[in-house]
């Protein structure tokens, strides 16, 4: 591995020392530049990007690399004399080590460092203006994907993370030991907030903690926010009452404006909702904002991360979900849709582990089949809730447990509302399911060989878990993930 | 009487299942104990969702190792407190955690009033809520139909 990066270290051009004709006007190579630097040794302030770029025939791997460093920085494609107005060196992203993708031929990874003056303190924006702007639509380049990415303490501590943090949500929900329950409420579209606010009433009396706006619900003519928030509410409220837990619904504040969105949360809070939702496709300058506002007003903040497969899903190119995800820990949202790898939507079940460690982890430790590359010191910023939604149901609940642990949110949208006997009889099932599984595992049963038979047994003395396991007891969305990691630890990587 | 599918209170990690026996109890305050928590008894007879402070009976058990300790607890509690809410709660003192780690109710009142809601009319069609509990009417100590 480290022998075609040796090799290739000698033999093409490396950093042009001579100032003169460094600075001679004219196209270089970026290794000419001095974005290539092999003997490179970190900062302990640097952050470091891990790339994997496929070539255009004939690229020279580590002048690929190089341009990556190059144009995720400061580069352009000619020489420009008002570079020496600068303290160049600083801003020059250094690419360090390139080693060829095991099993993926024509595909490398390469590592680059950035100086911490490279990126305004605290906002995500600056940071993926660089880390994913210019570079991805880079001609050398067929395809690039960013992996992973360690930030140095020093710029996490620029950033205040979660308003509130999967401990104090626990505390605020006074809910303990056991995965959080939700559903989002279906159809999607088309129900009016009248109809909407008893699907939520079902589910929440029923026995979940949190019903759900979906991505797409936002102030459509069938139904306008407003009411929406006015029903969902009056349903929350009487659940509670009905049930003496606290319960809460995910009130979708996403919308055109940004004057909008504030509009949508304040009503929001005005009517006691502990928690809103917002979409990521409403972009990092308005995630950052809302976690203000949500700090501001004691709020749970749903991120709900619609469009993400546009650019994690391919392993070629675009960003990885474990970035994304260390992006919108430090950008500050409370929940994240994280995956299921049992249920309908992608992800491969080590890879999607490693995000949620990403979520849950005080201190991610380098974790190679998982797909974490580095080690990431998290300074005591707060814990984001993952959630695991799509496609999942009561007969899988042992598996999800044993996956996911008991710091999850666990969405069964269809398993709850499509029961055979109704939502109420599906949130029964699936309450029982959890509770019946986290105490049999506490008892010291290994719920990954007697899960199945532990869900039968109980459902013995609860008909509405045995109707769910009868009607999709046999589900299963077994098919190749596209996303899996392609490392197989070598002494090499794992330095 | 709560119409819930459970007809009961259902907070805890463990409301949806048929009330756990003292070995059942047991089972779980050892998972606890192994995983290095420490066990509190708390009692109550105002269980609003929002009361967070329960009574507790005693000092959370840091040194104890042994899950009879914590039984032993408990039944006192129940004795002394036979119409109230009693629940184990398990708290974790690892730095970036330092909450509670389980908790679970293990005795409730023969009955279980619950809680109305009260709304009051606002602006445009808000609402502002309030949960009231049915059995809180009457001074502490005379509740629950205890």
């Amino acid at each position: 591995m480290t022998a075609i990066a040796n090799e290739t270290r000698g033999a093409g051009p490396s950093a042009i020392t001579d100032v003169a004709r460094r600075y001679r006007a004219g196209v270089l190579k970026y290794r000419q530049m001095g974005y290539w630097e092999p003997d490179y040794q970190p900062k302990p302030t640097d952050t470091i990007c891990l790339f994997r770029i496929t070539p255009q025939e004939g690229v020279d791997p580590i002048e690929a690399a190089a341009a990556v460093a190059g144009e995720s920085s400061t580069a352009t494609w000619t020489v420009v004399w008002t570079d020496r107005l600068t303290a160049g060196d600083s801003y020059r992203a250094k690419a360090f080590r390139v080693e060829p993708v095991p099993n993926a031929p024509g595909q490398f990874f390469a590592w680059v460092a950035y100086d911490i003056i490279l990126f305004e303190e605290g906002s995500i924006a600056n940071m993926t203006a660089s880390l994913i702007g210019n570079v991805f639509s880079f001609k050398p380049l067929k395809a690039a994907r960013l992996e992973d990415i360690q930030v140095p303490p020093a710029y996490v501590k620029t950033f205040k993370g979660p308003p509130t943090g999967l401990i104090v949500e626990r505390e605020r929900l006074d809910k303990f030991g056991r995965p959080l329950l939700g559903a989002t409420t279906k159809p999607k579209l088309g129900l009016s907030g009248r109809n909407y606010g008893r699907v939520i009433y079902e589910g929440l009396k029923g026995g979940l903690d949190f019903m759900k706006d979906d991505e797409n619900i936002n102030s459509q003519p069938f139904m306008h926010w407003r009411d929406r928030f006015l029903y969902v509410m009056d349903a929350v409220n009487k659940a509670s009452a009905a049930t003496g837990e606290v319960k809460g619904s995910y009130l979708n504040v996403t919308a055109a404006t940004m004057e909008d969105v504030y509009e949508r949360a304040e009503f929001a809070k005005q009517l006691g909702s502990v928690v809103v939702m917002i979409d990521l496709v409403i972009g990092w300058t308005a995630i950052q904002s809302m976690s203000n506002w949500a700090r501001r007003n004691d709020m749970i903040l749903h991120m709900h991360r619609a469009g993400h497969g546009t650019y994690t899903r391919q392993k070629n190119h675009g960003v990885s979900f474990r970035v994304i995800a260390k992006w919108l820990r430090l950008a500050g949202v409370d929940h994240l849709h994280a995956g299921t790898a049992v249920g309908k939507l992608e992800g491969d079940p080590l890879t999607v582990q490693g995000y949620y460690n990403v979520c849950r982890d005080s201190y991610t430790r380098q974790d190679l089949p998982r797909g974490i590359f580095f080690d990431q010191d998290w300074c005591d910023i707060r814990k984001v809730l993952p959630v695991a939604s799509g496609g999942i149901h009561a007969g899988q609940m042992h598996q999800l447990l044993d996956l996911f642990g008991d710091d999850v949110v666990l969405q069964f949208g269809g398993g709850t509302i499509g029961h055979p006997a109704g939502i109420q009889a599906g949130a029964v099932a699936n309450r029982v399911a959890l509770e019946a599984m986290v105490k049999a595992r506490n008892e010291g049963e290994d719920i990954r060989i007697k899960g199945a038979e532990i869900l039968r047994k109980t459902a013995r003395f609860c008909a509405p878990l045995q109707q769910a396991l009868d009607t999709w007891g046999e589900i299963t969305f077994n098919y190749t993930p596209t996303d899996a990691s392609d490392f197989t630890p070598s002494a090499a990587v794992a330095h | 009487m709560m119409t819930n599918p459970v007809g009961k209170i259902t907070q805890g990690q463990f409301s949806f299942l048929p009330e756990l026996t003292d070995a059942e109890i047991s089972l779980q305050v050892e998972y606890g104990l192994r995983r290095g928590y420490a066990w509190s008894v708390e009692y109550t007879d105002d269980p609003h969702p929002r009361n967070t402070y329960w009574e507790m009976f005693g000092m959370p058990m840091f040194d104890l190792r042994d899950a009879a300790g914590v039984m032993l607890e408990l039944h006192n509690c129940r004795k002394t407190f036979p119409q109230h809410y009693i629940r184990l709660v398990a708290f974790d003192a690892t730095r970036g955690v330092e909450s509670i780690a389980m908790s679970f109710i293990v005795h409730r009142p023969a009955r279980e009033p619950g809680f109305g809601l009260i709304r009051q009319e606002g602006p445009g069609r808000a609402l502002r809520y309030t949960v009231h509990g049915y059995g809180t009417d009457r001074p502490e100590g005379e509740r629950s139909g205890g």
